[in-house]
């Protein structure tokens, strides 16, 4: 097994909290006119996941998609740049923050429609396996996602057919403000995927090394040709469901619940595992990097209208 | 005026849905969110704890089999109420919504019938993109057996919810975020706005333009230019689409013998195509054109979001050019505070 590389976890942890409390500071100035959906506080499961990867596998993610694509070793100043809707972005400002895009690192558009990509990423394994290209899909979702019918209707298809793939549940226990026991009788996400033969797994330990090691470990069964797997995260969302704000004042959770996690900030942890001088030197680089690519998306301009019909038709 | 207060057009809903559930006890709502503290623009704000939970419910993130428990509910005799926080989820309701909701009446040759009310509300603004900004009543104006309203005043909205909760058929209600701030006198009491039965908003005798939904207000704002440079614009409001008061446009054309269609969504096979193609069989002589959403999904990026969309000025530019083929003129810009003042920051 490769091993969890410390350094590089807080590396990529440090870049995507600081690159969206970046968001939230320049939200006010109206440059980003779109929703963002944030992952603070849920970082250590793009980090972890994404350290285990390969090159060649290939990420399905969502509209709170900015950790999986900066994991993913994404393109900063273009994410940044299509954030301010501007000619440089990903997708030339078409997309936004809700729809990443960004092939040159095998990280698929994202859907905003809830659960909607994850039968394309079940297609996307079912392709791989017929033409046995290596690579393995990684299918980002979160719990909510599993209250669609769309959802169980996939697993049985990936089951199935062997297929390759890694659901990978961020189990935020919300979505938006609702606790997963308003939907769902039981908390039983993991067992229900293995009742249609994913073999799933819960990760509760919070830290990116948990997540790396779990992630890690189903890979390698993918590999071997044991099918679709799934770990289901648990974890903490610390913002609002959607935009830059927090969401004590909306009381759907208590003080305590979000306190507890804020406490157990993987961040910090990771941070002490470091020496001074390795975390100064990786601050330095990641907060000039973020300074960049805002220069770079306030340099860049808005695309012409003539854009607005180009790209519907291949 | 001691019956009629003024309300806003989100505020008018609420009011209309309080009323009837309290006239009606087999009427409920259920959607996502209903019950949070938003209450879906404050439109089923606190109703559960006014009627009890079992009447204002969330749901899990499950449209297409919940929009099947509001059909089956509604077979039982009940009048449930399906709120959407915007009309693409609807897409996930199709089958239930076209193959069944709409076809049980005429399957059972009358013995059954489904009053449900399926509301949904158009998201465009603040960089809403691709998947959450669509407007899809013309999809459901194809549909025979079910009814679409878009109500773009207050009082129309209040009355068209409570008439559309009355019906024995499945209706969907068209909402769109761009209205709910829109003020109006409301009257106080339960009242029903008729299926069928479209409204002049302004009279005209020299062009007749026609919106559906979000788009009247871009009507009456290009009307209000117009009116600077001695040109009449009449303006209607359809209220319901399907069905459609083609009387009333068909006598503003003869009237005014120009008619431009606003459609808030895509040309092909729309609201427009609709209205022209009913003008053009049972009318003549008239001048006929139409605007709409230009023929990409919706971009993200403001610049190209604002030019995806029909805008006052632009109606009233096309309209002056159908009245007197003036190519040059543009009207000072016109201002859209519910637009301008919108900052998500969803
Ligand atoms: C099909 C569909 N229904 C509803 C919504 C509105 N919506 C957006 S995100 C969300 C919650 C999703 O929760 P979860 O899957 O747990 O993801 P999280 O936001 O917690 O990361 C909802 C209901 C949507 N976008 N798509
Ligand atoms: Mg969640």
């Amino acid at each position: 097994m490769k091993e969890f590389d410390i350094k590089k976890a807080y590396h990529l942890f440090y870049l995507i909290r600081r690159s969206e409390e970046k968001i939230i500071e320049l939200y006010d100035t109206d440059k980003i006119k779109s929703p963002v959906h944030l992952s603070i506080g849920q970082e250590a499961i793009a980090v972890g996941v994404s350290l285990a990867l390969d090159d060649n596998d290939i990420v399905f993610s969502n509209y709170r998609g900015h950790a999986h694509y900066l994991a993913r070793e994404g393109n900063l100043n273009q994410m940044w740049a299509e954030l301010y809707g501007k000619i440089d972005g990903s997708s030339r400002g078409k997309a936004g923050s809700m729809h990443l895009s960004d092939w040159s690192v095998n990280f698929m558009t994202t859907s905003a429609i809830v659960t909607s990509a994850i039968p394309e990423a079940v297609g996307y394994a079912f392709a791989q396996k017929y033409k046995n290209d290596k690579g393995i899909v990684i299918c980002y979702h979160g719990d909510g996602a599993v209250d669609e019918g769309v959802y169980w209707e996939s697993l049985n298809f990936a089951s199935l057919h062997n297929l390759p793939i890694l659901f990978v549940c961020e189990n935020n226990k919300y979505a938006i403000y609702t606790h997963q026991s308003k939907r769902m009788l039981n908390d039983s996400i993991s067992e229900r995927a293995n009742a249609f033969g994913v073999k799933a797994s819960k990760v509760d330990g919070l830290t990116t090394k948990d997540f790396y090691n779990a992630a890690y470990k189903s890979l390698d069964e993918i590999k071997n040709g044991n099918g679709p797997m799934l770990i289901e995260c648990l974890t903490t969302r610390w913002r609002d469901h959607v935009g830059p704000g927090e969401d004590r004042h909306i009381k759907f959770r208590s003080d305590d619940e979000l306190d507890n996690a804020i406490k157990n900030d993987d961040l910090l942890r990771l941070e002490s595992m470091l020496s001074e001088k390795e975390v100064k030197k990786i601050n330095d680089e990641v907060d000039n990097k973020i300074n960049e690519a805002i220069k770079y998306s306030e340099k860049s301009s808005f695309p012409d209208t003539s854009e607005i019909t180009e790209e519907v038709y291949g | 005026m001691d019956n009629l207060k003024e309300i806003n057009y989100g505020q008018a809903i609420y009011e209309g849905c309080y009323q009837e559930m309290e006239n009606n006890d087999s009427v409920f709502v259920y959607g996502l969110g209903v019950d949070d503290q938003k209450g879906h623009y404050g439109t089923s704000k606190d109703l559960h704890k006014i009627f009890g939970e079992k009447r204002n419910f969330d749901m899990p993130l499950s449209e297409d089999a919940m929009t099947g428990v509001g059909i089956g509910a509604a077979l039982a005799g009940l009048r449930p109420i399906y709120v959407h926080q915007r009309m693409d989820f609807l897409l996930l309701c199709m089958n239930q919504l076209v193959n069944m909701a709409a076809k049980l009446r005429y399957m059972s040759s009358g013995e059954h019938s489904v009053p449900f009310v399926v509301r949904a509300a158009i998201g465009r603004s603040w960089g809403q993109g691709a998947q959450h900004s669509q407007a899809f009543h013309s999809y459901f104006m194809h549909v025979p057996g079910i009814k679409v309203v878009a109500p773009t005043t207050p009082h129309d909205a209040k009355g068209c919810l409570i008439a559309s909760i009355r019906d024995n058929n499945p209706v969907v209600f068209v909402e769109h975020r761009m209205l709910y701030s829109n003020t109006g006198y409301v009257p106080n009491n339960l009242y029903e706005v008729e299926f069928g039965k479209g409204r002049v908003l302004i009279e005209g005798t020299d062009i007749t333009l026609v919106g559906a939904s979000y788009t009247v207000t871009d009507c009456i704002r290009a009307a209000e230019a117009l009116k600077k440079i001695g040109i009449s614009a009449e303006v209607i409001d359809p209220v319901s689409l399907s069905p459609i008061d083609y009387d009333l446009i068909r006598k503003s054309a003869n009237k005014t013998k120009k008619v431009l269609v606003v459609d808030n969504g895509w040309l092909t096979c729309g609201f427009s195509s609709e209205i022209i193609a009913d003008l053009g069989i049972n009318c003549s002589n008239l001048k006929l054109d139409r605007m709409g959403y230009l023929e990409s999904p919706c971009p993200t990026t403001r610049v190209l979001e604002d030019g995806f969309y029909p805008d006052p000025e632009g109606v009233a530019i096309k309209a002056n050019i159908m009245c007197n083929g003036e190519k040059n003129w543009k009207p000072e810009k016109i201002s859209r505070e519910e637009i301008n003042s919108f900052k998500g920051p969803f």
